[in-house]
């Protein structure tokens, strides 16, 4: 009872929103598993994973996925752990050479359970080893240089580059481009936005990096979140528009609610 | 299955809820700050154990290829050099063991073995791999600004305009009208703070949204894929 009365009264609007949220998300992963007709734009990034695994199985060259350089704690880098589970899927299933270089020792064994477990769950177990994932450095150019080094000496085939990036995103993908590989990108780091764009065939924009695990996986549950983000999105998008009005008309400050302290 | 489904599917709720809930209640309130700290310290104490696994997944990969002499295995050499080389400065200089005196760079200004080899070696190679940013940037923005369509048109042009509205040449361009000087560097402004940061703003609302979604999810068990885990 004692810790109810240290509530921070300053974000009851953050909880009030939070609730929102929750609620609207919950209320749609309920309604997807008795309705099956759910209704998911096209992303033309993750419907191009298959062909871009397919062109790597028919070349006989590897598929080179990097992770990022963030750590488990960054939701950006469990998205992108959701679309490796299902690259290993493909690579186990077609008998694909994988590479998986890491710069965080966190996300490292992270992804090292994903593309194992991905592999016994494709019943090809003994296709699987160590070194399919593995560390590189903690230092993010040294990264980068082995990275790049990779895509030059060993020119995989495909190049995934999904998750939290910085500055070495378009030294990662004008090498990738460079060496003529299928480069599909991901991520939610706006900065780095316009260098995939630039560099690669398909990249995931912000929320479609976060939507991928859902989208390709087709479980009903995911993507009624999905759809319960897209509900609150609107709701904000209308927010937007009555705060715009009301503050140009000087009716009220909508803004006021929904500042973060 | 308690150990490979149940207990990590556990854990994620905890570590996620408690963050969640400290960020609701005042320093007070200890019964939940407590917890939260303690989340935040070992997340620190097991990345430092986790590098260790990183370090010797290393060292077993590079010291394998050189074994094998696959493709490229000379490169694995230089590696061990680099890594064992000023890992070795490091624990040495730290103890203080024999001619290695600190990992700082010694009273009288002269380089401890460590230092040395950060200043002299790490750094500029560090330096190397960024400064090539710059040629990256040109033949990404070659690519990007090539007037194939009506939307490569217009971001050419936008572009033309941010690039010399930021220079001084873009000043003396309109310089003799009246007023233009500062003309370009006004729509340069107005460019980057308007159409530019509304684009920005639509697509960050988005992704903070499908963030918050990817982590209900994860909370609740529902995405398990990470885990590489399929659906129930």
């Amino acid at each position: 009872m004692e810790g109810f009365l240290h509530f921070n009264l300053q974000r009851a609007n953050a909880f009030v929103l939070f609730l929102l949220f929750c609620t609207l998300i919950l209320w749609f992963i309920r309604a997807a598993r008795t309705r099956q007709d759910l209704f998911i734009r096209k992303i033309a990034g993750l419907n191009a994973i298959d062909e871009a695994v397919g062109r790597a199985t028919e070349l006989g060259r590897k598929v080179l996925y990097v992770p990022g350089i963030s750590s488990i704690d960054e939701n950006q880098t469990i998205a992108s752990l959701a679309v490796l589970s299902h690259v290993a899927r493909m690579t186990a299933r077609y008998n694909t050479e994988l590479d998986v270089p890491n710069k965080d020792p966190l996300t490292f064994a992270s992804a090292r359970e994903t593309v194992k477990e991905a592999y016994i769950q494709e019943g090809r177990p003994d296709l699987y080893n160590d070194s399919i994932v593995h560390y590189v450095t903690y230092d993010q150019f040294a990264y980068t240089a082995s990275v790049a080094g990779i895509m030059m000496r060993e020119r995989p085939a495909t190049n995934f580059l999904i998750g939290s990036f910085a500055a070495e995103s378009l030294l990662l993908a004008e090498t990738g481009q460079a060496s003529g590989a299928i480069q599909i990108a991901g991520t939610a780091e706006i900065a780095q936005l316009p260098f995939f764009v630039c560099a690669c065939d398909y990249t995931l924009i912000g929320e479609e990096l976060y939507a991928a695990g859902a989208y390709l996986s087709r479980d009903p549950a995911m993507l009624g979140s999905i759809k319960g983000q897209d509900w609150t999105k609107a709701l904000v998008g209308l927010a937007i528009i009555v705060g715009t009005l009301a503050a140009t008309t000087g009716l009220f400050d909508l803004a006021r609610l929904f500042r973060a302290r | 299955m308690f150990l490979r489904v149940q207990l990590p599917l556990l854990l994620t709720f905890l570590a996620g809820l408690i963050p969640i809930v400290a960020f609701f209640f005042t320093e007070k309130a200890r019964l939940v700050k407590v917890p939260n700290d303690r989340l935040e310290k070992w997340m620190i104490i097991i990345a430092g154990f986790a590098i260790m696994l990183g370090v010797v997944n290393v060292v077993q990969g590079n010291i394998r290829k050189i074994e094998r002499k696959g493709p490229g295995w000379h490169y694995a050499i230089f590696l061990l050099i680099g890594l064992v080389l000023p890992g070795s400065f490091g624990l040495l200089g730290a103890f203080n063991v024999g001619p290695f005196h600190g990992i700082s760079p010694h009273a009288d200004g002269s380089p401890s073995p460590f230092s040395f080899f950060v200043s002299y070696v790490f750094q500029p190679l560090q330096a190397t791999m960024f400064s090539l940013l710059a040629f990256y940037v040109a033949s990404a923005a070659f690519r990007a600004f090539r007037v194939r369509n009506l939307e490569a048109t217009i971001l050419l042009l936008a572009a033309v305009v941010v690039m010399l509205g930021r220079i001084p040449l873009g000043e003396s361009l309109f310089a003799w009208i009246p007023g233009g000087k500062l003309a370009l560097g006004t729509f340069t402004e107005w460019l980057m703070n308007n159409p530019n940061t509304a684009a920005q703003r639509g697509i960050m609302i988005g992704a903070a949204l499908g963030a918050a979604s990817l982590s209900l999810r994860v909370i609740l068990g529902i995405e398990r894929s990470y885990l590489g885990l399929e659906k129930d």
